[in-house]
């Protein structure tokens, strides 16, 4: 630029010039003295003009590069061997718990799994380990282990089939049975800190079965599917007696239909039927001393359950409010004999008999869950079992007749700083346990981390 | 006996499928469905899982999607862990062997799409980060244009008796889009960079095409709900950086937009962000001429 300047003054003066007469020699001499200057001027320029073509160069083969960054991008990025590594999640679920201690069994109904006795104060609870991915183009596995203190349970392990089409899939190993609706929910995914009392009662947690799943989906605009499943049933209600024999142990059939009401509502309903055959399956009761007798239980248990879910957001749009109406109802048939061992010499009622032990009990819960802003959602529940009739045949006398429905009342508000963390707040007031009713305070932590899968419907 | 052949013609006429479209397509956004009808015209019958009012990260695999995808030929997805709360599931439980990662009849759009916002670092405290970098790709009408090419010749593949006609429908398509794009780029020319605020990282494309430069945006971390504080930090970096206006999807909550809008004194902009989104956006020309349309209006 400067030198422009400097040739434009130049020509000036020259131009300007002419005002006074000048000679041939001085004239000659200026346009030697202009000539020189121009031909330095354009070999400057000639030097600068390459500089600039070389940068616009170095710029295209920018561009280009930046070009074919975007063509690689568009293809996969480059593998490592450990891509081939399981999607791993983890989950921690820890809590802090007011209520009462010692044994509180829900009373009338046999104890589903060891123990009754709620923890309480600080708690971690169960720590999950996830992991899941596909086997080969033909099946995922999928394994979900529960950790606690000198404790691994293999809360579910098993494979399901990817590939077998005209609505089938085949699950294998041990899984959460496709009963009920919230059966195959994980604890994390409750909508509440505990397990409702018709789950508790039925299966303890949920009901596992090591075995054989089919599920069938029909070609239909409305969702119906149907399942069924074989297993070992050494789980509540079967046992391990009743699982040690060729064969199944347990089997289950589950029915399902559900669909959308408009673009804001979808639902879903189903019946399920279980059917265990529990040998010895032994169990603490209280009896009329307030002894805890030892019984085994040996005959033929059954379960019909009812579910429905129905859950409504605007426009089909959850992230802002939304809500979820849960129902399950269950009627459960328990035939066979019943021992009650002989514990009298340590002050127990019981003299070692065994007689019939038939029982005809029912229950259920409703919930509702409303999400009322982002982050926060607030949620009721009653929970309901109907004692019903329980035939101890001769044990009848060392046992006090218990006409007792248990029932509780939940109601939670959780906050979710993102969908993988939550912290729940719950009360309940609990009537399950006889005469003793407790009011129950939970705060509660959920964090997840890892790749987290997708939770169902 | 005459009268016996006439009926059995009629119930066979009744019987008989009504001229059947060859291909059940499900997609998983609106978008998608669109370009598929676009591509497959009446060779195909295509419905989306999700409407322009659901924010497409997060929607439940609930019984009619997996009644849906039992019956699905064709399953067309964005992909780049877009759908990964959901799609697994429906993949998995719908029990069709057709629509499985890795067969023909699931298509991921990302895969033919120039991707752009990968993150160098994947940490959950950035927020909802996709590890395959933005998915909300179709806000770029480039990346429109090469998915068609990609989804035509799936359709073909899948389809091979009416290979030729899904070739030319994709022709005339690229015609009349590269048209458009010509005509929105120079309708958009004005406002290349043009200062904004979005809600979130789902308008990044539409940025990049256009060139508007982003000041902010409305959620603290990309999938965090905004929150007062973040929204007041917000308001300040206005002060000292104008911006033009702010920018949601249709299926976000306007409150947080219009709380700033109001305080920074500039328009809140809704736009449609995919087909469906607005009375403008009947489809995919719809969406770009009504995307324009309005930001043009807000910037004039």
């Amino acid at each position: 630029m400067f030198h422009r300047l400097l040739l434009a003054a130049g020509l000036a003066i020259v131009l300007a010039s002419p005002a006074r007469a000048a000679s041939p020699d001085e004239i000659s001499a200026l346009r030697a003295e202009f000539d020189r200057k121009f031909q330095s001027l354009q070999a400057d320029y000639e030097a600068r003009l390459k500089v600039l073509e070389s940068r616009v160069q170095t710029a295209e083969i920018k561009a280009d590069n930046a070009q074919q960054d975007a063509a690689a991008n568009a293809s996969p990025p480059p593998v490592s061997s450990n891509a081939f590594n399981p999607d791993i999640s983890l989950i921690l679920q820890g809590a802090y718990i007011d209520r009462a201690g010692g044994e509180r069994p829900i009373t009338g109904f046999m104890p589903a799994g060891e123990h009754a006795h709620g923890e309480r104060g600080f708690t971690l609870d169960h720590t999950e380990v996830v992991a899941s991915a596909n086997v080969d183009p033909y099946s995922r596995a999928f394994v979900n282990l529960a950790l606690a203190d000198e404790e691994v349970e293999v809360e579910e392990a098993w494979f399901q089939s990817l590939r077998l089409g005209h609505g089938l899939t085949v699950k294998g190993g041990r899984f959460r049975s496709g009963i009920g609706y919230q059966n195959e929910k994980h604890p994390h995914a409750w909508d509440f800190a505990d397990n409702n009392l018709m789950y508790s009662a039925l299966f303890g947690e949920a009901l596992k079965q090591d075995g054989v799943q089919v599920r069938w989906l029909a070609p239909t605009e409305l969702f119906l599917e149907l399942g069924a499943e074989v297993a070992k049933g050494q789980f509540f209600p079967g046992s391990d007696g009743g699982a040690d024999k060729n064969g199944a142990g347990a089997w289950a059939a589950f029915a399902h239909v559900g669909g959308d009401v408009g673009i804001a509502h979808s639902w879903r309903a189903g019946v399920s039927y279980l059917r265990a055959s529990p040998r010895e399956r032994e169990a603490f009761l209280d009896d009329i001393n307030d002894f805890e007798a030892l019984t085994a239980f040996s005959g033929r248990s059954s379960a019909w359950l009812a579910d429905f879910v129905w859950k409504w957001a605007p426009d089909g749009n959850p992230r802002q409010r939304n809500f979820i109406f849960a129902a399950e109802y269950f009627d459960r048939d328990e035939d066979g004999d019943l021992l009650c061992q002989d514990d009298s010499a340590a002050g127990g009622a019981c003299l070692g008999l065994t007689d019939r032990y038939d029982s005809a009990q029912s229950g259920g819960y409703v919930q509702a869950i409303y999400q009322f802003m982002p982050r926060w959602r607030t949620g009721l529940r009653y929970d309901r079992l109907d004692g019903g009739s329980v035939d101890l045949g001769a044990n009848g006398a060392f046992f006090d007749s218990a006409d007792f429905d248990p029932s509780r009342w939940s109601l939670m508000t959780d906050y979710s700083p993102s969908e993988f963390s939550r912290f729940r707040l719950q009360f309940a007031r609990d009537k399950s346990f006889q005469d003793d009713p407790d009011n129950q305070v939970i705060l509660q932590y959920i964090m997840s981390i890892g790749a987290h899968g997708a939770h169902k419907f | 006996m005459k009268h016996l052949i006439a009926m059995s013609l009629i119930l066979l006429g009744l019987a008989a499928p009504a001229a059947r479209a060859a291909l059940n397509v499900l997609s998983c956004e609106p978008e998608w469905a669109a370009l598929a009808q676009e591509l497959g015209g009446d060779l195909v019958e295509v419905s989306s899982a999700t409407t322009a009012l659901q924010d497409p990260h997060h929607i439940e695999a609930r019984p009619s999607l997996l009644a849906r995808a039992r019956r699905a030929d064709l399953l067309i997805c964005t992909g780049a862990e877009l759908e990964t709360g959901w799609l697994p599931l429906l993949q998995r439980e719908a029990g069709n062997a057709r629509i499985q990662p890795g067969q023909p009849g699931y298509f991921e759009a990302a895969r033919f799409a120039r991707i752009i916002e990968r993150p160098t670092a994947l940490n959950r405290a950035q927020g909802d980060v996709h590890a395959a970098g933005n998915p909300h790709l179709h806000l770029d009408p480039r990346n429109i244009a090469r998915v068609a090419d990609g989804m035509a010749k799936r359709l073909a593949d899948l389809d091979p008796a009416n290979g030729a006609r899904y070739a030319q429908r994709n022709a005339d398509f690229q015609g009349h889009w590269a048209a458009a794009m010509a005509r929105w780029e120079q309708q958009g020319a004005r406002l290349r960079g043009a200062p904004v605020v979005v809600h979130h990282r789902n308008l990044s494309y539409l940025v990049d095409w256009l060139g508007l430069a982003v000041i902010g945006e409305l959620e603290p971390k990309p999938g965090m709900e905004p929150t007062a504080g973040h929204l007041a930090e917000l308001l300040e970096t206005l002060k000292a950086t104008p911006a033009r206006m702010v920018l949601r999807a249709a299926y976000e909550s306007p409150k947080a937009s219009a709380w700033l809008a109001s305080r920074a004194n500039i328009p809140a902009m809704e736009l449609p962000y995919t087909v469906g989104g607005s009375p403008g956006a009947k489809d995919l020309l719809g969406l770009f001429d009504d995307t324009l349309n309005r930001l043009l209006q807000a910037a004039p």
